[in-house]
């Protein structure tokens, strides 16, 4: 008996390493989630497309992820794991990985790393992001006529630029429809909590918001504007499921594409560092349809969604006047050029808030 | 009828000390059976668990690295608790810790200072973990207030502490607003102990604590005297021996041990302060604590295997695509069994049979 386990356990092993050589020659992809691949948000988005990736190209490539890495310690050993693991092209999909990545990528040479939404590039370290502040003014046009008491709720993650450049562009447009409109502010200081989301929500609707918006990843705010019947938008993901009489739109990341593109080109041997940041214009991100509204706000918005991604209508068209009153400087010609919006650490006026540390 | 526990009339040392070795049998079994419902080779996976992590020099390089904080709390957590003192708050001085070592950190950035900076760093981290820790001490001492409240209450008001500084005053200015430090300066970092990896000086320190500690429990008045006023505290207020002096005492080493493992951590393998430092170190020192059965030694190995559950678990979700959520139900069960296996040393049950004729006389 037990030599017969012994010999099944060999045949197991065997098995198993028979099974990892016939795979060797594929390509293998590595992927570091922030979140669960079921958080329903961000992750859930980035998982989504790797699995397009595999069904685009599941007979070249061989994928693999760890989820749930936190933004600190743990990471650079993480990502360094799917190194050791032979993974080729190691897409980091949260900001926090931003040093961790570069610290692996220093290391190792010959490995290709893709980082979303950071800043620091290496020879062998792409970036990666969307212009959701194209999609945040539309909600922001959005936001102003569906609301009846004149205040929006936004719910943040950090005061980051990415964040913060989304809630200017919100409301610089919903000032277009009514220069009164108000926005109330809550950081949860996290990317995924859904108890904390939720807290946050009820919140802003105690405030006497009436349309909710959030920069975090999971549809419990959704759940609370639902419950309240109030509005909100989705993030990141369709959520309309969550919240059917609810959602207005919400900003949908659809990386797929770009995933595919890039590991085609590792596959062709034509991989680059390269600095991607991709509009309406490029199928980064975009919009779920428009529900839940008059068709005459729908129109708007389709509107507004046309002109961005042809180019002529810019959020940050200037003059754009900062919380102190005084003109911000304009370096793109008639709007903010990329970097002031890629490092934008200020509010627009009209927002009756402070910018946590400032 | 009725099952209670009842306390044995004697115990088995021996039990008592292979009791963990039993729990870490118990959890395989079970983890085997929950691989095979997930459809996962059980052989597989215990193999990715538990084998492979300990094959190569890189992993047992990330072991070490991972259960350096874990054993030096936990180490210092075991003299509380084996002189009856609950601290609970570990987490919190491991964070203070850090917070005033990166203190002298940030303000020396970019300045020109000796190398004296990181043993500054290092004894104000355990000077400051271990003033923390004397505050749940002392309320319990002055005022009888219940160090396992009071102690773990304070984790949250280090946790917000240390984000309060990271969003405000010690924000890295060229961070783009990401609530974190700037990188420190390379003189203010903890030394590699192998060149391109991520082994560090912290881990020899480690060492010298679980030596240190091992003599003063095994062959100091000191450490009798913790030992005596845990396990029998009548005796030990015969013996003269001051127990509220002794919760002071071991409060302030453990205090000490957390602040040093927080700088460690910070200077270490993270480089600056940010939230998140600690992914519950001090929570899970104190399993580590007891299923290290208190015992310095017990007590690094515990540590380094928890930590290969930590790396191995990693392993299992790349090699055979093992949800991380798995790595945690296994850790649950672990501590599940050591608990269950502690009980059970402790205590049998027993099938009590209420008299039903009184309790149905009225009827």
């Amino acid at each position: 008996m037990r030599k017969s386990l012994l010999a099944l356990a060999a045949g197991l092993l065997l098995a198993g390493s028979v099974g990892a050589t016939s795979a060797a020659d594929k390509l293998k992809v590595g992927f570091i989630y922030l979140g669960p691949i079921g958080d329903l948000g961000w992750t859930y988005q980035h998982d989504l497309a790797r699995q397009a990736l595999v069904k685009e190209l599941g007979d070249k490539i061989e994928t693999t992820y760890l989820e749930n890495v936190p933004e600190g310690p743990d990471a650079e050993r993480s990502i360094e794991q799917l190194v050791r693991a032979g993974n080729k092209l190691i897409f980091t999909t949260s900001f926090g990985y931003m040093d961790p990545t570069l610290k692996v990528a220093k290391k190792y040479p010959n490995v290709h790393f893709e980082h979303a939404t950071g800043y620091k590039r290496n020879p062998n370290m792409s970036t990666y992001s969307a212009k959701w502040y194209q999609g945040r003014y539309i909600q922001g046009l959005i936001a102003a006529k569906m609301s009846k008491s004149g205040v929006l709720g936004y719910i943040g993650s950090f005061p980051i630029p990415e964040v913060v450049s989304g809630i200017n562009a919100t409301m610089l447009a919903a000032q277009t429809i009514n220069p009164n409109i108000k926005v109330k502010i809550i950081w949860a200081n996290t990317w995924f909590d859904p108890g904390k989301e939720a807290d946050a929500a009820k919140a802003l609707i105690d405030q006497g918001a009436d349309v909710i918006m959030q920069h975090t990843d999971s549809p419990a705010a959704m759940q609370i504007a639902s419950e309240r019947g109030k509005l909100a938008f989705g993030q990141d993901s369709e959520m309309i499921k969550f919240g059917p009489k609810t959602q207005l739109t919400s900003i949908l990341d659809t990386w797929g594409p770009y995933y595919i593109e890039r590991v085609k080109a590792e596959l062709a041997g034509t991989w680059k560092s390269e600095d991607t940041w991709g509009g309406l214009d490029s199928h980064m991100f975009a919009m779920a349809p428009y529900t839940n509204m008059p068709d005459d706000v729908k129109k708007m918005a389709e509107d507004a969604q046309a002109a961005i991604t042809a180019g002529k209508l810019h959020p940050f068209k200037c003059p754009i006047i900062g919380q102190d009153g005084k003109p911000v400087e304009c370096k793109g010609g008639d709007h903010l050029d990329d970097g002031q919006i890629l490092g934008m650490n200020f509010y627009v006026k009209g927002i009756d808030d402070k910018l946590p540390g400032k | 009828m009725q099952l209670v526990l009842e306390k044995r009339a004697e115990r088995s040392n021996t039990i008592a000390l292979i009791s963990p070795l039993i729990a870490i049998g118990l959890t395989i079994v079970t983890m085997v059976i929950l691989f095979a419902i997930l459809g996962k080779n059980p052989l597989l996976a215990l193999h990715a668990y538990f084998i492979a992590p300990l094959t190569d020099g890189y992993s047992l390089q990330e072991i070490a690295v991972k259960a350096t904080p874990l054993v030096m709390i936990a180490i210092g957590l075991s003299l509380c608790y084996l002189a009856n003192a609950w601290n609970i708050g570990a987490e919190g001085q491991f964070l203070i810790g850090a917070v005033a070592g990166s203190w002298i950190a940030v303000k020396t950035q970019g300045t020109d200072v000796g190398p004296w900076v990181l043993p500054a760093m290092l004894v104000l981290a355990a000077a400051a973990g271990a003033l923390y820790a004397l505050i749940p001490a002392i309320c319990k001492v002055k005022f009888g207030a219940s160090e396992i409240l009071t102690s773990l209450m304070l984790v949250y008001v280090a946790d917000l502490f240390l984000d309060y500084l990271v969003r405000g005053p010690w924000r890295d200015p060229h961070g783009f607003n990401f609530p974190t430090t700037a990188e420190f300066d390379p003189i203010a970092t903890v030394p590699l102990l192998i060149e391109g990896g991520r082994l560090h000086l912290g881990a020899m320190i480690a060492l010298l604590v679980v030596a240190a500690v091992a003599i003063l429990l095994g062959r100091t008045i000191k450490g009798f005297e913790i030992r005596v006023v845990g396990a029998a505290p009548r005796a030990a207020r015969f013996g003269g021996f001051n127990a509220n002096q002794l919760v002071i005492l071991t409060f302030a080493i453990s205090g000490a041990l957390a602040g040093f493992a927080g700088i460690i951590e910070v200077a270490g393998p993270v480089g600056h302060l940010q939230p998140g430092i600690s992914p519950g170190y001090g929570f899970t020192a104190i399993i580590v604590a007891f299923l290290g059965r208190l015992n310095p030694l017990g007590i690094l190995i515990a540590g380094l295997f928890v930590a290969l559950t930590f790396i191995g678990g990693e392993q299992a979700q790349i090699a055979m695509k093992i949800p991380l959520d798995v790595t945690k139900v296994f850790q649950g069960i672990l501590l599940f069994y050591v608990l269950a296996c502690d009980s059970l040393i402790l205590y049998r049950f027993k099938l009590v049979f209420p008299n039903r004729q009184v309790t149905r006389g009225a009827g």
